[in-house]
């Protein structure tokens, strides 16, 4: 990967619609040029999508609670960590799986409309998994700073005089 | 009877112009909804661990005055990073002193060397403060234009044919404000030449240095036999988003810093506290956040440098700095009505070229210091404003 082409991931990752021309002109390539970068990392799985950071409180009418649970397993002989993994990851209402060092060794963030479903989707489908030890769930009050994005921060802020030296 | 006040204003200090800037300032203040290009300061905000670093101090207790010429330990991180970054070495104890922005350190390195008639020559288009600080010093500011055909870049010629016997020090800003022009070590070697053979001073201005673009940047004290010539200025404001704290510095002469300093503490003490121990934290551990903003500001150049050529607004491309320069002439208006104009019918604040000295005329500042959302629509209007003109 060469120094533009890193430039192009980092403009892509702050703003995944950010237009192809806008992004030639910034790193002093080709509409061309680009296309064909965003192309390879498309194919070669280093861009897997584009999504879009949503503050969901500020949508008056949606409902929706995230909870970040603590997960300890025992790991399976030859599988290690994967497998478990996995049964968890490919429910729907798991948003993302990491493998952790220290207390617990998996954490899991699951998304629900309520509190109740959340806990009914610990109580039924996780903790019941066989291997499974544990689980320490804990509901997201509020969000102030995701992805790198600090929610709530006035687009606007500009405090600078108009004009100055 | 009404006081007349005129009887006590200092002659030296009437005769001051007022600066262009501060028209525009007052104009734009009066419109709503404008898109400014005329802010000669970056967007972003102080890097957090700077803003973390001078709170803390505060919630330390350190509050009370500094040594004079600063605090010891920032000090050093300034000669530390003039060596690593600049290749140049000045002892911490004597030969660097930190001031209240570059803007101090010009007015005290000025008053700490000039008598009164001695001649300065400044660059032209150039920082609004530079003739007016000679002056005040009791200086004769002696302009030397640069044209854009050159690059806007010094001509060692012109430089020449304008020293006169009376001729004490230049002033040279590099990356330069307004043009955006940034002078190589080939562009600058000749120049260092004439200043040794006319025996000179030169206060060289690198506030904009980290934000250069493209080669390597050379400071002017590098050159050979320039370091005893030099009086290195800069300061936290540009590289580090920190306009608002006051701090600067200034390197140089161990003899010239102590005559700096000896005006430093009669007028002003030390430098802010609270704003030396931020710096401290900005010089250790603000690498990292100068890169990510020249990184940005290298992007807003290049969109913006492509915008303006699309436009045939013929222009220098900004080395550094995060001005650009283009020229109006093709819309045979001046730079103040173009830019007044351009903000009444389109609402975008440019600074008509000609504040920035006579060789400023036929051009207008741009800062690229903004969002890119802010420059696309700014360029829009621009565009719009110009096919207006010559339709
Ligand atoms: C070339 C130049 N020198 C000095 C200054 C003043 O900097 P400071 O904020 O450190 O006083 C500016 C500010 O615009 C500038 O453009």
């Amino acid at each position: 990967m060469d120094k533009k082409e890193i430039e192009i991931l980092e403009l892509l990752e702050k703003n995944g619609r950010m237009d192809v021309h806008m992004i030639a002109r910034m790193v002093e390539l080709s509409v061309e040029e680009v296309e064909a970068a965003i192309r390879k990392f498309e194919e070669m799985q280093i861009v897997h999508g584009y999504s879009t950071l949503i503050d969901w409180t500020e949508v008056r009418g949606y409902e929706g609670v995230t909870a970040m649970i603590d997960v300890k397993v025992t790991p399976v002989r030859g599988k290690g960590f994967d497998d478990v993994a996995e049964r968890i990851y490919r429910f729907p209402e798991v948003k993302a799986v990491y493998l952790m060092s220290g207390a617990y060794d998996l954490s899991v963030s699951v998304e629900g409309k309520t509190m109740s479903q959340v806990a009914r989707f610990v109580s039924e489908k996780l903790s019941t998994l066989d291997t499974v030890i544990s689980t320490t769930t804990h509901f997201i009050l509020k969000k102030y700073k995701h992805d790198g994005i600090i929610f709530g921060e006035d687009d606007n802020n500009d405090r600078r005089m108009p004009v100055s030296p | 009877m009404s006081l007349d006040t005129s009887r006590f204003i200092a002659e030296h200090v009437d005769a001051l112009k007022p600066s262009g800037i501060r028209r525009f300032f007052d104009l734009a203040s009066t419109m709503d909804n404008v898109i400014s290009l005329g802010v000669g300061e970056p967007d972003f905000v102080t890097p957090w661990n700077v803003i973390e670093a001078s709170y803390h101090s505060l919630e330390q207790g350190y509050t009370a005055y500094t040594a004079n010429a600063g605090l010891m330990e920032l000090r050093e991180l300034i000669s530390d990073y003039l060596k690593t970054t600049y290749s140049v070495s000045y002892r911490p104890a004597d030969q660097v002193i930190v001031t209240v922005g570059a803007s101090q350190a010009i007015d005290i390195a000025l008053r700490a060397i000039l008598n009164p008639g001695d001649e300065v020559i400044i660059v032209e288009p150039c920082f609004v403060a530079y003739a007016s600080a000679v002056s005040l010093a009791g200086g004769v500011p002696v302009s030397v234009g640069t044209k854009a055909e050159n690059g806007f870049k010094l001509q060692p010629e012109e430089l020449e044919s304008a020293v006169t016997p009376k001729t004490k020090a230049i002033i040279l800003c590099n990356p330069n404000n307004p043009t955006g022009t940034m002078l190589n070590r080939e562009e600058l070697l000749p120049i260092a030449e004439l200043i040794e053979a006319h025996d000179l001073l030169v206060l060289s201005d690198e506030i904009y240095a980290e934000l250069s673009y493209e080669a390597d940047y050379v400071s002017f004290s590098s050159l050979p036999n320039m370091q005893d010539r030099t009086i290195l200025i800069s300061g936290f404001s540009k590289s580090f988003a920190m306009t608002g704290w006051r701090l600067g510095y200034a390197a140089g002469p161990a003899e010239l810093i102590q005559a700096m300093t000896k005006i430093h503490q009669y007028t002003i003490m030390c430098a802010p506290t609270m704003a030396q121990y931020g710096a401290v934290e900005a010089l250790r551990s603000g690498a990292a956040s100068v890169e990510h903003m020249r990184k940005s500001y290298r992007q807003r150049r290049n969109f913006v440098t492509s915008a303006f050529e699309e436009m045939g607004l013929m222009t220098n491309r900004p080395g550094g700095a995060f001005y650009i320069f283009p020229s109006i002439k093709e819309t045979g208006m001046s730079s103040e009505a173009f830019a007044e104009a351009l903000l009444i019918e389109e609402k975008v604040a440019v600074v008509p070229g000609s504040v920035f000295g006579e060789s400023g005329e036929g051009y207008i500042r741009c800062s690229y210091a903004t969002s890119m959302k802010q420059l696309t629509e700014a360029m829009k209007r621009i565009k719009r404003f110009v096919e207006k003109q010559q339709a």
